[in-house]
């Protein structure tokens, strides 16, 4: 751990990937993603970075795969928009194996929509916007602090599995200052056999994208899914506040995680019993953190007309007491919004 | 006794996928004979598209990669700028790169990036059937333009060769043919001078090649190659469009 200073999200994101070895930056302006570009535009002399603005989405997320596939780390950041445009290459990153990193900053559309706060691409990245079978792992943090670990995390994890990992954020962590711990210099470690750099002394690597009949095909994507499965097993992520003794529990992540902390602290200190489960890992859902809390309601929160709520759906025993509430179009609730849909479910 | 004809080493015993005449066997024979005798096996990454080209990734000895349609220069700037004392090679069918991948191509010479660009030119979709290509002859008949390819609904052929001799960051553009083997010899002396470029520095290399598809015109490959001289150089005229020469490094 090292200093500690006042950051905005974007900003300390882009320090804290720098500090992560990512020396690759492809990207194309959009807000609220574009402090990320500009800070590695503005360190590429005095690091040694590579930046490049290119023309589309489309070519910025060809181009990660391309530095991806020579072992690099490298990343990209947009937004909703241009996470669109970048769908074809997730799938493509996906089959071929390439550990990119995508930050993705939520605003809420659909078309271009507008430039505010918005968990509406929960769909998009959790379940896959690309073509065809395939996962990423999505990792959504609630604060310019964990921002600054998980983006580090994602170079980790997009290396471990060879599969690319989406640093799910929003205008509001993107845009917010907070005092923050930068994270130390963290170097790549991993085995790199597999990547295209001229087959010097070994055989040659050729990376599959294409099939080649069903039976190979098949094969190939049997292999995928036991991948899946095993990120599923191993990389679930949450954090459960007060849940134990709780009669109703919030869902809640990213920039709705701290509001529907605001609203759980009203609630207690009026006695009602609420506690909060805060997914940070978005895929792999963390289905562990409902573990032994089968028979309680929930109320799911997000910036969306009810996305991640369907993943709670699927995982507590009893969908029945699942509720729901959210806002759209970039208004972000208050604490007390919150607490006034916890008192309408009452305590049973 | 003294060789004087080989297979190239760089190549796999995997037998292609193209149809008999087809000039994407001659270009991919020239490019495994320039690996070998510019020693680059060892050295380079080869780029390859979607379409008739696309397992031309396992007939080489070397390391590859598919791109997405029309992508191949975008995954290619990733790669060089990752690798700039590599051998980065992109090869691309007409409808991969002037369709699909106009915006990519253009931006990669925009750029000036320095790898070696082969275009494959059969004015025709060959991999997917035989349908129009935004290089496809007016009137030419194919399977989206039965009636011969209008100006009114699809518009004029692209000239690749000349629009990308038009761009400072592109440092060589020659348009070439395989339909004699005096032409098969200009071509790969075109292509050996686009790979020795990359290492100057000074942009995109550009190889465009008016290739036969016998399968996708109907027509034998004699008469294929027929078609090349009568109704694709007037056209596309062959020759050098810009000469490394003229262009300083970056
Ligand atoms: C995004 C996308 N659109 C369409 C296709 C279908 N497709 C495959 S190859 C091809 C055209 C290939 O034509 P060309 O680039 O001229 O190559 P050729 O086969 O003639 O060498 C098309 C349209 C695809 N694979 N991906
Ligand atoms: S369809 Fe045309 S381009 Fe494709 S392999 Fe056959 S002849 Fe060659
Ligand atoms: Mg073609």
């Amino acid at each position: 751990m090292g200093e500690k200073v006042f950051l905005q999200g974007n900003v300390a994101l882009a320090e804290s990937a720098i500090r992560a070895g990512c020396k690759y930056f492809f990207g194309y302006p959009i807000t609220p993603s574009s402090e990320v570009p500009e800070y590695y535009a503005r360190k590429a002399q005095e690091e040694g970075l590579v930046f490049v603005q290119g023309e589309t989405e489309v070519a910025c997320f060809n181009m990660i795969a391309g530095t991806a596939a020579t072992g690099k780390r490298v990343m990209t950041a947009t937004a909703g928009p241009g996470f669109s445009l970048g769908q074809e290459a997730m799938s493509y990153m996906a089959a071929a194996g390439l550990p990119a990193v995508v930050v993705e900053v939520m605003r809420p559309g659909p078309a271009d929509g507008e430039i505010l706060a918005s968990q509406g691409d929960y769909f998009q990245a959790v379940k896959g916007g690309g073509h065809g079978d395939y996962n990423t792992l999505v990792l959504a943090p609630c604060s310019v602090q964990e921002m600054c670990e998980l983006i580090q995390d994602c170079f980790e994890l997009a290396e471990k599995y060879r599969n690319p990992v989406i640093l799910l954020s929003d205008a509001l962590l993107a845009k917010m200052r907070e005092n923050v711990e930068l994270p130390g210099r963290k170097e790549q470690n991993c085995d790199l056999s597999w990547a295209l750099t001229g087959c010097a002394g070994r055989k040659h690597n050729v990376m599959t994208t294409c099939g080649d009949g069903a039976a190979q095909w098949e094969k190939f994507n049997l292999d995928l899914q036991e991948k899946f499965a095993k990120i599923k097993a191993n990389e679930e992520r949450w954090e459960n506040y007060q849940t134990e003794d709780a009669d109703i529990i919030l869902v809640a992540y990213g920039s709705m995680a701290r509001v529907a902390m605001g609203a759980m602290k009203l609630a207690r200190e009026a006695g009602l019993k609420v506690g909060l489960v805060r997914p940070i890992s978005l895929w792999p859902f963390p289905v562990k953190a409902f573990e032994g809390l089968g028979d309680k309601t929930f109320l799911v929160t997000e910036l969306s007309a009810g996305q991640m709520v369907e993943d709670v759906k699927l995982t507590v025993p009893h969908k029945e007491n699942v509720y729901f509430y959210g806002r759209l179009g970039g208004f972000v609730p208050s604490p007390k919004e919150i607490f006034e849909q916890i008192k309408k479910l009452g305590v049973k | 006794m003294k060789t004087i004809y080989k297979r190239p080493e760089v190549f796999t015993d995997v037998n292609t996928s193209y149809c008999g005449g087809c000039g994407h066997g001659i270009v991919n024979k020239l490019i495994a004979e320039l690996i070998d005798e510019m020693e680059l096996r060892e050295k380079g990454i080869l780029v390859w598209p979607i379409g008739c080209s696309v397992y031309a990734d396992k007939y080489y000895k070397m390391d590859a990669i598919c791109a997405l349609h029309g992508r191949a220069p975008a995954l290619a700037t990733g790669i060089k700028r990752s690798l700039p004392d590599k051998f980065v090679m992109v090869y691309q069918g007409d409808g991969d790169m002037v369709s699909e991948g106009m915006a990519e191509i253009m931006h990669a010479a925009v750029r000036a990036e320095n790898f070696s660009v082969i275009f494959i030119n059969n004015a025709i979709y060959g991999m997917t059937g035989g349908q129009m290509a935004p290089t496809t002859l007016l009137g030419q008949v194919t399977s989206t333009s039965p009636y011969g390819r209008a100006v009114a609904s699809s518009g004029y052929p692209v000239n690749m060769a000349e629009i990308m001799a038009n761009m400072p960051g592109v440092c060589y553009s020659e348009r070439v043919t395989v339909n004699t083997p005096q032409r098969i010899t200009a071509t790969k002396k075109a292509l050996k001078k686009a790979f020795e470029l990359q290492f100057e520095n000074k942009g995109l290399s550009f190889v465009e090649v008016l290739s036969p598809c016998p399968t996708g015109w109907g027509k034998k490959p004699i008469d294929a190659m027929k078609m090349v001289d009568e109704q694709l150089i007037p056209i596309y005229p062959l020759g050098a469009f810009k000469s490394p020469e003229e262009v300083p490094a970056k």
